[in-house]
């Protein structure tokens, strides 16, 4: 039995590596699907904007009122700016991101692809003669890779200014004033790190999104199992790299 | 001869892929040996044997839901005029076969799919497959087209063994060769047009956008459904989405068609229009096809031959009239 386990597992993780392989095999040789990136783009990105801008301004918004009392205890209720925009840039903005990402679109993604696969849709493309790995997991993936890093921005942009709207409940101060003491306690160290590793979320809420659903079996029910298991997956694989990403930043700094 | 990927002109190559086709050796050995069915059969597969038509075969008077054992060769009808035949047997005037299947055989786990199934098309032709649920039909035509993976045996489409094709010149293959899905298949994210324009984007990318919206509605109206082409598929009926799904196959001038069940779940009326359209579109685009169904008022109006599959291999074959004139049991049951 437990032989049997370990063989369904490393069956299953070598061939979603065998999978992730495939996806540097065809994104960098043409033909490439533009039209179809740009509308997955659009999905991703556009359509996530109100979801993530939301959360991204409440996680300002309660991060500024829940630290204002230890700050106010020390007498720093000055550092607050400094302390939101360092929580959120290097770690709450990135991470909440990918999670809602994973949770949005990995389950979009597991699902569409697990129904097309369903009803014989991904059969029909590959009797066409169409290749559906480069028409639907290329294509879809690079867009999560590209439009997780700038819904990440977008949400600390919206965090800050979510504690600057908190901050002004107690106290008084002017936009640009915080957001000039919110900067002054940035680095590089804090920014750049930050930035490269939501590639790294948006990568595999794509594609593990897409194996799941690409590989489902066959019946409804395998619909849902490749969405539930795709956000499962991929919010875990967002948590390994994310410390994986503290570990190097951690080492460079 | 390696098949070019021929995106441009998908349709015109058939005969030069004839001449080349080692059909014409299949034929010219059994010219050699006539009695040679047997042992040709042997070689290609084991399972085979059952067809060497030794006399009635015992397994032919099981009763007709019974099942062979695993293990046992699967069974040929006792009707000496039904036999499995080979090219050139009976096939004066046809020419040479374009797919040759010899000796194919598919399991998934224990359950032996297709054991030792030999069947040969020739151009033009229409070609029914009967058989109960479970028999096989529907892996055998996915093996035609790559989607599965034979265990043994050989498919042969115009003359090259689809399991030796590298994944560019399989597709370069399956260009011309059309499928249509039991449940058409159509991408439920794009409206028909897109449907129908998709293929022929991904191919001929140099065609313009009139060109394309042209042919499609070209083979929009073939079908019937012209005034349907900015409908989703979600809003058209189980027929109208048939029609749809077989005029997205014929949009790259397949040569050879496959269809799985055409009519299954279609109203008596609407069935019998998918089955007119088949033979509309077999005469129009001189089309080679291979039918799986089993809807005896399709197969009546469909077939110039058909081949009955039981137990994944070869039962019987022969003309409907032939079928249904036989006294073998089990294929009474598909006459009723």
């Amino acid at each position: 039995m437990q032989r049997t386990l370990n063989k369904t597992f490393f069956y299953n993780a070598g061939d979603m590596v065998a999978f992730m392989a495939r996806f540097f095999k065809y994104v960098f040789k043409p033909p490439y699907e533009i039209r179809e990136t740009l509308y997955q783009c659009y999905l991703v990105g556009y359509k996530s904007t109100f979801l993530i801008g939301l959360t991204g301004f409440i996680m300002g918004v309660v991060l500024a009122i829940q630290t204002r009392p230890s700050m106010a205890e020390f007498g720093a209720i000055s550092l607050i700016p400094g302390m939101v925009s360092v929580s959120v840039v290097r770690e709450i903005g990135p991470v909440i991101t990918a999670i809602i990402c994973a949770g949005k679109i990995g389950s979009r993604m597991g699902a569409e692809l697990g129904s097309m696969r369903v009803t014989e849709q991904i059969d029909a493309m590959e009797v066409s003669a169409i290749n559906p790995y480069r028409y639907l997991v290329v294509t879809r993936t690079v867009a999560t890779t590209l439009m997780v890093p700038l819904l990440a921005i977008y949400a600390d942009i919206i965090a800050l200014y979510g504690g600057y709207i908190a901050m002004n409940i107690h106290d008084k101060t002017s936009l640009q004033h915080f957001f000039v003491a919110a900067m002054h306690h940035l680095e590089f160290i804090d920014v750049f790190p930050a930035v490269i590793k939501t590639f790294f979320f948006g990568w595999v809420i794509g594609i593990i999104g897409c194996y799941k659903g690409y590989n489902a079996r066959r019946g409804t029910e395998s619909v849902g199992i490749a969405a539930n298991s795709a956000v499962v997956a991929s919010s875990l694989a967002v948590f390994i790299i994310d410390l994986i990403a503290a570990q190097i930043t951690d080492l460079l700094s | 001869m390696k098949e070019q990927n021929n995106d441009t002109e998908p349709i015109d190559n058939a005969s030069s892929d004839e001449a080349a086709s080692p059909a014409g050796k299949a034929a010219s050995d059994e010219a050699a040996s006539p009695a040679g069915k047997a042992a040709s059969d042997e070689a290609a597969s084991p399972a085979g044997k059952a067809n060497s038509g030794e006399g009635p075969s015992p397994a032919g008077k099981t009763a007709p839901d019974e099942v062979s054992p695993p293990g046992t060769p699967p069974p040929t009808t006792p009707d000496p005029n039904l036999q499995p035949t080979e090219p050139g047997q009976a096939a004066s005037g046809r020419g040479e076969p374009i797919i040759i299947i010899k000796g194919v055989c598919k399991s998934f786990g224990d359950h032996n799919v297709l054991r030792g199934v030999d069947m040969y098309v020739y151009k033009g032709e229409n070609l029914v497959i009967l058989g109960k649920s479970g028999s096989g039909k529907s892996v055998l035509i996915k093996c035609m087209v790559g989607l599965e993976t034979p265990d043994s045996g050989a498919i042969e489409i115009f003359g090259q063994d689809i399991s030796r094709l590298s994944y560019d010149e399989l597709n370069a293959m399956r260009i011309r060769i059309g499928f249509l899905f039991q449940n058409s298949a159509l991408y439920d994210s794009m409206t028909v047009r897109e449907n129908l324009a998709f293929p022929l984007r991904q191919h001929k990318k140099t065609m313009t956008r009139e060109k394309i919206d042209a042919i499609s509605m070209e083979m929009l109206e073939n079908v019937g459904l012209a005034d349907a082409i900015d409908q989703m598929p979600s809003k058209l009926s189980g027929g109208q989405n048939k029609r749809i799904g077989l005029a997205r196959t014929l949009i790259l001038r397949p040569q050879i068609m496959l269809y799985d069940e055409p009519t299954t779940g279609l109203d008596t009326g609407t069935a019998r229009e998918i089955s007119e359209l088949i033979c509309k579109m077999k005469d129009k685009y001189k089309i080679s096809s291979i039918i799986i169904t089993h809807d005896m008022p399709c197969a009546k109006l469909t077939a110039d031959r058909i081949v009955m599959l039981r137990d994944g291999a070869v039962y019987a074959e022969g003309s409907y009239e032939e079928l249904e004139r036989s006294d073998d049991e089990w294929i009474k049951t598909f006459f009723y």
